[in-house]
């Protein structure tokens, strides 16, 4: 337990009690009310929006709507890119010729535009939709990374002699080498949520989010029409863009404190260390007379 | 040579796939935008069957006709470089809307990626050198604004510089009033002027991910034999950590310059609608917003050449600069 993975956990999991539980305890966050753009007070604790809904309530909402896209996005990215990373990388021969390519072509083509386009042939988008057209965009990056270090780990001595041993394909590949792509699995998975909520949130910022749900772009989305800048009503675009910087800021460090655990020389000073080895003037002389 | 080929071979099946893609995507949607399109054209002006033929070649007509010849006509289309007419900016054809927009989007967004990443590499190079030192406590600021949505903190930026203290431009590219565009010096300095704000907004975005990668690539290679041995035969520090460390660290950087580059084109669709920027991002929006499928496939269809096409040089000078990558096939 690292200070970076405590301080990412102790931002993160709130965020996340917020979106599973908040949206239970807060008003309909569509009812209107006549106290237009009202600043935060006792009524409503985040104020409200240019048609008086309350902004704490779409926040909750929001925070929910958020997450779910996270979590669909994270799921479909780790079973595409292990499938495409890692059975390709293990399996060799043509397949892994095929499946590379295909990782290869989908690395190349821009994800954001292609998103763009399919959303605008799409009146009607859902938030699942927005979800899966936001994974298969993306899930080419983590395939790469878990495809480079199947290679290296297949051809291990440990996974040889198992082999030997008589192992069957399925087992080794199961039992052998997957724990081992356990810690970057994960990190590929972090990764893959703090993209999928940022490019959701940027999508809804362009108005091509899902339609008729509430997440933290479409909150943005609204207060940037609802001219909440010009109009100095910071709690209604500040709140969703924070939650957005917090929950993105904590899960790279969640991330950091799990690529230290794959990568230990990430974490040991090895450069400070050797300086330690050098022996300072007092202790050569000392050897120095020592020998004499 | 044979690695060459290689190369060359995937870029043509990775062009195969974009331009697939480009055709597949109009005729799976539900819907029937050739109707939508030439209907709404209609309404602007008189639709001569050549463009309506155009229009079917390019987005799909639901005649009984086969898919592998639309296919064909749709891929003899662009041989010829006809994209269509848009429908926003009726009569234009598509490639001419589109050679007004490229120049401003590759001078903005190209050269603040090109400034974000040299500026990033050498901080990291530095913080991974001298652990501990001012630029190493750099990078933690730099990662949080990583994570701040880059059109959140573009929009506080334009609130804070345009509004509260008007030191930029509210949007634009250049002044509309003042200067005519062309060569002339009022006009390049009003540009630069106008560029200002959106690049930064860049640089300040994605410089983390430059420093932050290259930093531990320095630590992972400071701690490899050879630089011991660098150490050991008292070589300047200054070389051994441009010369030994540097040189071997930055490969991994490179090859992410040109995955990143895909990320410039999609940047800029962001960056230009927050700062109305005249570049082919705000094009794409335009047409997205009025239906212009044509104008819609033809970005799509320049934004994935022009990424193929840095994608494919990265990738040669990559092959000159780590020769392990000629070898190993």
């Amino acid at each position: 337990m690292t200070g970076k993975l405590t301080a990412g956990l102790a931002i993160a999991v709130p965020i996340v009690l917020f979106g599973l539980l908040g949206p239970l305890l807060v008003q309909d966050p569509s009812r209107v009310d006549d106290i237009g753009l009202s600043a935060p007070g006792a009524g409503h604790l985040l104020g409200t929006t240019q048609t008086g809904q309350d902004v704490f309530a779409q926040l909750a909402y929001s925070t929910r709507g958020s997450l779910i896209v996270g979590a669909v996005v994270g799921v479909l990215t780790l079973l595409l890119s292990g499938f495409f990373g890692i059975v390709g990388a293990y399996a060799g021969g043509w397949l892994d010729e095929t499946f590379s390519l295909v990782i290869n072509v989908m690395l190349v083509i821009p994800g954001l535009p292609v998103v763009i386009v399919i959303s605008a042939y799409m009146p009607d988008r859902s938030l699942l939709l927005v979800s899966v057209v936001l994974a298969i965009t993306s899930w080419a990056g983590s395939a790469r990374v878990l495809r480079g270090s199947t290679l290296s780990l297949r051809s291990r001595d440990y996974v040889l002699a198992s082999r030997v041993a008589g192992e069957k394909r399925w087992r080794i590949l199961l039992v052998e080498i997957l724990p081992n792509l356990v810690p970057l699995l994960a990190s590929q998975v972090v990764f893959a949520v703090i993209f999928a909520i940022l490019g959701e949130a940027g999508l809804s910022y362009l108005g091509l989010g899902a339609s008729g749900t509430f997440t933290w772009g479409t909150m943005l989305y609204y207060a940037q029409n609802g001219l909440a800048l010009r109009l100095g009503a910071w709690w209604w675009f500040v709140p969703p863009g924070l939650l957005l910087a917090l929950f993105g800021a904590a899960l790279a460090l969640i991330n950091f404190s799990i690529d230290e655990i794959i990568n230990p020389r990430l974490r040991s000073q090895t450069r400070a260390a050797r300086r330690g080895w050098r022996m300072s003037r007092e202790q050569l002389r000392k050897a120095k007379e020592a020998t004499l | 040579m044979r690695h060459l080929l290689r190369k060359l071979g995937f870029y043509v099946v990775a062009l195969w796939a974009a331009l697939t893609v480009n055709f597949a995507i109009p005729r799976m949607m539900p819907g029937d935008p050739v109707e939508i399109m030439l209907s709404k054209m209609g309404q602007k002006g008189p639709v001569t069957a050549e463009t309506r033929r155009a229009i079917e070649a390019l987005l799909g007509a639901d005649s009984s006709r086969p898919l592998w010849s639309q296919y064909a006509d749709y891929l003899t289309g662009l041989a010829r470089g006809d994209l269509g007419v848009s429908l926003v900016f009726f009569p234009a054809p598509v490639t001419s809307i589109i050679g007004q927009t490229l120049p401003w989007t590759i001078g903005l967004i190209g050269l603040a990626t090109v400034i974000s990443f040299v500026t990033g590499v050498g901080l990291g190079t530095l913080a991974g050198w001298k652990r501990g030192s001012w630029t190493d406590n750099l990078i933690p600021v730099t990662t949080m604004f990583q994570s701040v949505p880059y059109f959140w903190l573009a929009l506080i930026l334009l609130f804070v510089f345009g509004s509260i203290w008007p030191v930029f431009p509210l949007n634009g590219g250049y002044d509309v009033y003042g200067v005519t565009p062309g060569w002339n010096g009022p006009f390049l300095g009003s540009v630069l002027y106008y560029g200002t704000l959106p690049a930064l907004t860049i640089i300040i975005s994605s410089i983390g991910g430059w420093m932050l990668g290259m930093r531990n690539m320095m630590v992972s290679t400071l701690s490899e034999d050879y630089m011991l041995t660098a150490e050991a035969k008292g070589l300047r520090p200054g070389r051994i950590m441009r010369r030994y460390a540097a040189r071997n660290a930055i490969l991994p950087s490179i090859s992410g310059f040109a995955i990143s580059l895909g990320f410039v084109v999609a940047g800029s669709i962001v960056t230009e609608a927050v700062f109305s920027y005249p570049g082919i991002g705000s094009a794409l929006l335009q047409a997205v917003g009025g239906n212009d499928y044509a104008l819609m496939q033809g970005i799509f269809l320049i934004i994935t050449l022009s990424v193929l096409g840095a994608n494919l040089l990265v990738d040669l000078l990559y092959s000159v600069i780590d020769p392990r990558t000629r070898t190993t096939s």
